[in-house]
């Protein structure tokens, strides 16, 4: 190129280096501000979730109802076979029935009698269906398709199967994430439903592979645990209501300190296959201390 | 207007992989190991714009991420900037055409991807299980995402040829000399 010619005049260029340090500087500060202000997020999260969420609703739905159809013709075979055999079995559940129908009133009188009612009621549930999965591969959250409109609030239970998947985190006006239980970083305070031993059972990624979740700090001097006991949440968990059952123990082990006991256990819900889950629509009641509480307990 | 069609595009591309990932490769899953779209759409747009403007593409990705799937917005945003930031170093090295090497790099970033996630989320929490992680879910889902980046990438490349490529400066200037001369 000849010196003549002049050059276009220059744009102004930042160096790149310079753009990923604001970029990043920026994330860490948005970090920093969503730790310490953890409201701070919904904004972002009321403007997206309705860009994104009708989307994943769709697809989950068409994805459903696709999977469904095949396990349709699928199972069309099965299902004859099994129809038979139900119908048999319901003859003798429905004498079954009437007897347990008797034993109930007797059972629902007698809780009144104790007030124990309130205890073991039936808690109010919400059916919510799985719309989308954790983007990456080993964080076990998901979103449900409903949110503060249906009634939902942070910190509600989410059962499947009977039971306990986990409990919601994140809300927005028409969808709600939910962190599992096997997730590596959740930890639900536990018992024995035999002997009433409490535990906490944390979710492990590394074991979840073989189908099981760790469990530890098992307090059982009398050695009476054994392996298939029922697990449930425990009354002095924070954010569990109690009763809930979380799996069955599959090994039990002695610690170091040999005070306590640690081991596996089987989760009640199968968590590879979840589409539809039931929210708790009542959360734990928790004494806040002041007004320093989040707002998770103050509806 | 090429510019301003050029981001609707880049916009739209980065929330159908985000949609795609999160609702459609639930069902398509091979034992619960999905591909990571969003790693492939950062790779391949930072690669033909440059790491500035990866930087961004890669930020905005995972703020999505952020967004939706962490309590705390920023860290996926951190990631996933520096993941564009690097592979947009290769705009230079890398012809977009070829397919080799494009693909060795998202393969790369995602192993990037998930020793980042390995350090921040476990590590931190105390947990070391480095060798089953890598082979029971970081490798797989390499795997995943290399087959998927097969497909995707030469279609992000055809898109951009098609709708997106700025005129070149270079082009310009030859027009316009021409035009003097």
């Amino acid at each position: 190129m000849s010196p003549v010619i002049k050059k276009p005049k220059k744009k102004f260029h930042i160096p790149s280096k310079y753009v990923l340090m604001i970029v990043s500087a920026l994330c860490v500060l948005l970090l920093v501000l969503t730790y310490s202000f953890p409201f701070a997020t919904s904004p972002f999260r009321n403007v997206s979730s309705y860009l994104i969420v009708p989307f994943q609703n769709g697809i989950s739905a068409v994805g459903d109802w696709m999977i469904d159809k095949r396990d349709y013709i699928a199972r069309i075979k099965d299902l004859q076979a099994e129809n038979e055999e139900l119908k048999t079995e319901l003859s003798d559940l429905k004498s079954e029935n009437t007897e347990l129908q008797q034993n109930k009133y007797e059972l629902s009188r007698l809780r009144k009698l104790y007030t124990l009612d309130a205890q073991y009621q039936d808690y109010d549930k919400t059916g919510a269906r799985i719309i989308a999965k954790d983007s990456g591969n080993w964080y076990h959250s998901f979103l449900i398709n409903k949110g503060e409109t249906d009634g939902l609030a942070v910190d509600m239970n989410v059962i499947a199967d009977d039971g306990l998947v986990g409990r919601v985190t994140a809300i927005g006006p028409h969808w709600a994430r939910v962190i599992s239980i096997i997730n590596d970083d959740s930890n639900v305070s536990a018992q024995v439903l035999s002997t009433s031993d409490n535990m906490i059972v944390s979710g492990s990624l590394s074991d979840y592979a073989n189908g099981v979740i760790d469990y530890s700090k098992l307090t059982d001097n009398a050695d009476q645990v054994t392996v298939g006991d029922k697990v449930v949440t425990s009354n002095i968990s924070d954010k569990y209501l109690p009763g809930i059952l979380i799996g069955y123990i599959s090994s039990i082990n002695k610690d170091a300190n040999n005070l306590t006991k640690s081991g596996q256990l089987t989760p009640a819900v199968d968590f590879e296959h979840l589409d539809t889950v039931l929210v708790i629509l009542e959360v734990k009641e928790t004494i806040s201390d002041g007004d320093t509480s989040s707002g998770s307990s103050d509806k | 207007m090429r510019k301003f069609r050029a981001l609707l595009i880049i916009a739209l591309m980065i929330i159908v992989s985000f949609i795609l990932q999160t609702s459609l490769f639930r069902f398509l899953n091979i034992g619960g190991i999905s591909p990571n779209l969003m790693i492939i759409v950062t790779v391949s747009l930072s690669i033909v714009y440059g790491d500035k403007k990866g930087t961004v593409i890669g930020f905005i990705c995972g703020l999505l991420c952020d967004i939706f799937f962490s309590d705390y917005l920023g860290f996926y945003a951190l990631v996933y900037c520096f993941t564009g930031y690097l592979s947009g170093k290769f705009e230079r090295i890398i012809f977009p055409d070829s397919l080799k090497l494009p693909i060795a790099a998202i393969a790369g970033s995602d192993l990037l991807y998930g020793f980042f996630c390995y350090v921040f989320r476990f590590v931190i929490n105390g947990k070391f299980f480095f060798g089953s992680f890598i082979l029971h879910y970081v490798l797989p889902e390499i795997l995943y995402t290399t087959l998927i980046a097969l497909i995707i990438y030469p279609l992000i490349i055809w898109i951009y040829k098609r709708f997106m490529r700025p005129i070149r400066e270079s082009e310009k200037n030859f027009a316009k000399r021409k035009s003097t001369l």
